[in-house]
């Protein structure tokens, strides 16, 4: 519309702050992680890419790299398998569905801290309402090959709400007149979920997985306050490294080159998905 | 009809999968403290309200609570202002670049967290500004930028131009027409924003821990780092955990509508 006027000064307060909060720091990342720089003794010594060198050959680096590709992976994958069922069963009409709806919400509502602290409980090894119910006695958080999965049982209970909300919105924007059609020439109900309401969802499926993916990888507060990394640091993620080489040891050159990595990661899968979804539309 | 009966049995599956975990929280925080390492009963024939008084006594959770409504508050407020002058200026006037201006806020709520906590640190201890609940408002106020200009240039893009051409002819100045025309006609919108935003600050953890020590805590904080001795006080963090979660959820069970259509804004057609 060529008959707007400026208004540059109302986008101007917005832009200054995001770049002094978000941009600046990130370049300030940068030139953290070219030093070592140890802040308690005032350490701060120029060493080009050397923790960048340090951190090729890192064994703990390699295992929080590994541990976040698995626990991105696994619970993105099943929060949306069980995401798409809870929101195809809430799809359909019957009583108490706004109820139903508002409960689901429940888990995403709750603070992650909170959430955390709360499956802590219930998976103690002697107490824990989990192997009550289940008659077993496992060291859920305890042993290396539970505890990571524990963690990402945690993370699809909290943020399958977001998957279901969304999807459900999804389903709303299919016509009707779509399903009557498959219907009348003779499709069941699941030719009907998979030529109709799978491929129209994409789209809404392809933002879901974006945000989940993004959320999943830079995970913190929920196995930071679950697991704390431990137990042998099989929790250990790359944030929960980066968090810990940052204010546990204080070296902040080096942590700061380990969140410059996680920032790169997530540029990556950014850019993968919204290229596949501009893909798509064109 | 078992077809239906089976609905309403996986119906019930998903509803206590959800709100189980927040009910058993409940059961525990009023458990006296000798019955919560025990199993069987799931129960207590005994429940007492000693946890919640402790966590008043014991552990200042008053003050903690404080400050999170302080900072949440705050940061609602910030975000809500400074995001809708720029959503009217994205969605109304003519601005450079506006996609590309758009697609840089947007770009923001991908950055981790922990890519700018460092630096951040850093600049707030320099402007002396470490365990203070501004430097939280501050953060909290721009990671939740993304979230507020987006949702509400979506609902000013909605808003017919042709009001704001006759409020500019009736003599108003834009300024005028975003505080006195866009923003009334827009209350949903920013109702929506509003929650969205007060939840997230309530709940961000990361930043509030890295920058407060003592004086600034909020309540995520305390829950995580609730001290125990020789046994975790499970039953004082039970409670604690009820207090801080029922005004949430209070809130989303009342606004489920206004909270389902502001995550989904601009997910499903955009």
């Amino acid at each position: 519309m060529k008959d707007r006027e400026g208004g540059i000064r109302y986008v101007a307060p917005a832009l200054i702050v995001l770049t002094l909060v978000t941009v600046y720091p990130v370049l300030y990342v940068f030139y953290l992680s070219l030093y070592r720089k140890l802040l308690i003794f005032n350490i701060s010594k120029f060493i080009s890419l050397d923790n960048y060198l340090f951190l090729i050959r890192d064994e703990r680096f390699w295992n929080a790299f590994r541990n976040t590709v698995y626990f991105t992976g696994l619970s993105v994958a099943l929060e949306l398998l069980l995401g798409l069922g809870i929101a195809v069963l809430l799809n359909r009409s019957f009583r108490l569905k706004g109820a139903s709806r508002a409960i689901v919400l429940i888990p995403w509502a709750i603070p992650t801290v909170v959430s955390a602290r709360m499956w802590e409980l219930m998976f103690n090894t002697d107490y824990g309402v989990v192997n009550y119910l289940l008659d077993v006695s496992i060291n859920w958080l305890g042993s290396p090959s539970w505890a990571i999965h524990a963690a990402i049982f945690v993370d699809v209970w909290k943020t399958t709400p977001f998957v279901v909300i969304l999807l459900t919105a999804g389903f709303q924007v299919i016509p009707r007149e779509l399903y009557h059609a498959a219907r009348i020439d003779g499709a069941g109900p699941w030719q009907v979920f998979r030529s109709v309401t799978l491929p129209l969802l994409l789209p809404v499926i392809l933002v879901v997985l974006l945000f989940r993916t993004l959320d999943a990888f830079r995970v913190f507060d929920a196995v930071y306050v679950l697991t704390g990394g431990g137990p042998a640091n099989s929790t250990e993620t790359m944030s929960i490294y980066a968090y810990k080489v940052l204010f546990q040891t204080l070296q902040f050159g080096y942590g700061s080159a380990l969140s410059l990595v996680v920032f790169f990661c997530t540029g990556c899968i950014s850019i993968f998905y919204i290229r596949l979804m501009t893909g798509r539309r064109t | 009809m078992i077809k239906r009966a089976g609905f309403y049995a996986l119906l019930a599956v998903v509803m206590l999968y959800c709100a189980g975990p927040l009910a058993w929280q409940l059961i525990t925080s009023i458990k006296p403290s000798g019955e919560i390492a025990v199993l069987p009963p799931l129960v207590s024939t005994n429940p007492t309200a000693a946890h919640y008084l402790s966590v008043f006594h014991d552990y200042s959770f008053a003050r903690y609570i404080l400050n999170s409504l302080i900072v949440a508050g705050s940061t609602t407020i910030l975000s809500l202002l400074v995001g809708s002058i720029c959503s009217f200026g994205l969605a109304k006037l003519r601005v450079p670049f506006a996609s590309l201006v758009l697609a840089f806020i947007l770009s923001v709520s991908m950055f981790p967290p922990i890519a700018t906590v460092s630096p951040l640190y850093i600049i707030i201890r320099t402007l002396g500004l470490r365990d203070t609940l501004a430097a939280l408002v501050m953060t909290h106020t721009v990671f939740s930028l993304p979230l507020t200009v987006w949702v509400l240039t979506n609902f000013f893009r909605t808003v017919p131009d042709d009001i704001y051409h006759a409020a500019r002819i009736d003599g108003c100045r834009p300024f005028q027409v975003y505080w006195k025309i866009m923003l009334p006609l827009s209350l949903p919108a920013v109702y929506t924003t509003a929650i969205l935003v007060f939840i997230f600050s309530w709940n961000e953890f990361l930043f509030a821990l890295t920058f407060t020590s003592s004086s600034a805590r909020t309540v995520p904080v305390a829950i995580a780092l609730f001290p125990g001795i020789h046994e975790m006080p499970w039953g004082e963090i039970a409670a604690a955990s009820v207090i801080v979660t029922l005004p949430i959820i209070l809130l989303v069970l009342f606004f489920q509508r206004k909270i389902v259509e502001g995550l989904t804004s601009g997910a499903v057609k955009g």
